[in-house]
């Protein structure tokens, strides 16, 4: 007689309801957590590490990184430029003795090409969280930005707040002449927020 | 046009001004102190630095408003008796040239000294670098901050 399912087959299948029913009777103790999240780490981190790369390209744009230099000079220029004159971040990010940010950077932008742009609180990141996105690879800025020893003590729920912070913002409203970064701000939110939700995964590279 | 009350070098001056106004516009044309120079107005020379409440302020691109309930020192003001170490510090090692840009380098050096009253060759140039001279008196310019620290030090007067 012909067998409905070769018996190769046959044994496969019944290894894996096998393995199948012990994995799902292990769920009845509150043990294989790990094994369900594995199946959703394995989806989530695509999702992620893809809603990174647009989180990444903004970071990495000058109205942002400007901001977060390798040094303790900004940047400046779409060409992401030492800035003139050489302000220095100083211990709080605000520049020291006459060079301190506000002593420019006034409340608002002003207006004209090359005026200095504006917010009120504008400044770098301090000196002891200096929070470096130049030079910096998509996964080591994953990594760098939810570890909280490198991002001012933020959890996920402040991480997501930040994206509404005033002088990120202010990167979207750079005053005459400054490209913007390469997403809409909303757009930008939305990326954020979904690579942090599924799991901040770090892309490889 | 609106109504500001003006505090420079201690005096008030009640004024008609746009809100908008460059600070610098209503220091030398509005309460007529001439002693702040115009250079470039657009943040890049010092030549207008003031102090409001005590920061050395680009007044070129400060909005009149900031200023407003605060206090304005210009180089007329720093010290009634052109006594101010700084000052006496720039009379001593003869240190302008031409001369124009030197309110905004005393002033910003005056900033320097009271937050660094000892300054290294280093905190000179990070807090004078936005200062230009184009007649190049940066030596001796460097030369009268360390003297003005001097002296600052033997009559323990503070800018
Ligand atoms: S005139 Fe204000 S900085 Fe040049
Ligand atoms: S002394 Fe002439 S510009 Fe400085």
């Amino acid at each position: 007689m012909k067998q409905f399912v070769p018996k190769k087959a046959a044994t496969v299948l019944s290894i894996f309801i096998f393995i199948v029913a012990v994995g799902a009777s292990a769920f009845r103790n509150d043990a294989p957590v790990k094994q369900i999240t594995f199946s959703t780490i394995n989806r989530d981190s695509v999702e992620s590490v893809q809603a990174f790369e647009i989180v990444y390209k903004t970071l990495m744009s000058p109205r942002c990184m400007n901001c977060h230099p390798a040094g303790d000079v900004p940047l400046q220029g779409d060409d992401s430029h030492l800035h003139a004159m050489g302000p220095k971040r100083g211990l709080d990010g605000k520049g020291v003795y006459a060079m301190k940010c506000s002593n420019c950077h006034q409340e608002t932008n002003i207006a004209g090409l090359h005026m200095p742009p504006g917010n009120p609180e504008w400044h770098l990141p301090p000196a002891a969280m200096k929070m470096v996105f130049q030079g910096k690879s998509a996964h080591e800025l994953a990594k760098q930005l939810v570890d909280k020893k490198q991002n001012g003590n933020k959890d996920i729920k402040k991480l997501i707040e930040h994206a509404d912070d005033g002088l990120v913002l202010a990167g979207w409203d750079p005053g005459e002449g400054r490209t913007l970064p390469p997403v809409t701000h909303a757009e930008f939110k939305k990326a954020w927020i979904t690579w942090l939700q599924s799991g901040a995964y770090a892309p490889k590279k | 046009m609106a109504k500001i009350t003006l505090n420079i070098n201690k005096k008030d001056y009640p004024l008609e001004a746009d809100p908008q106004m460059p600070l610098l516009w209503a220091i030398r044309d509005l309460a007529g102190l001439k002693g702040t120079k115009y250079g470039c107005g657009v943040a890049q020379c010092g030549a207008c630095v003031v102090h409001l409440d005590g920061e050395a302020v680009r007044s070129c691109v400060t909005k009149v408003s900031r200023a407003a309930g605060k206090k304005v020192v210009t180089i007329e003001g720093l010290s009634e008796t052109n006594s101010h170490p700084v000052q006496k510090a720039w009379q001593e090692i003869d240190v302008p040239q031409c001369g124009y840009c030197h309110s905004g380098q005393i002033m910003s050096a005056a900033v320097l000294l009271r937050e660094k009253p000892n300054p290294t060759d280093q905190d000179i140039d990070d807090a004078m670098a936005g200062n230009i001279c184009r007649c190049g008196t940066y030596l001796r310019i460097r030369e009268a901050i360390h003297t003005a620290a001097e002296l600052q030090k033997k009559t323990g007067t503070k800018g």
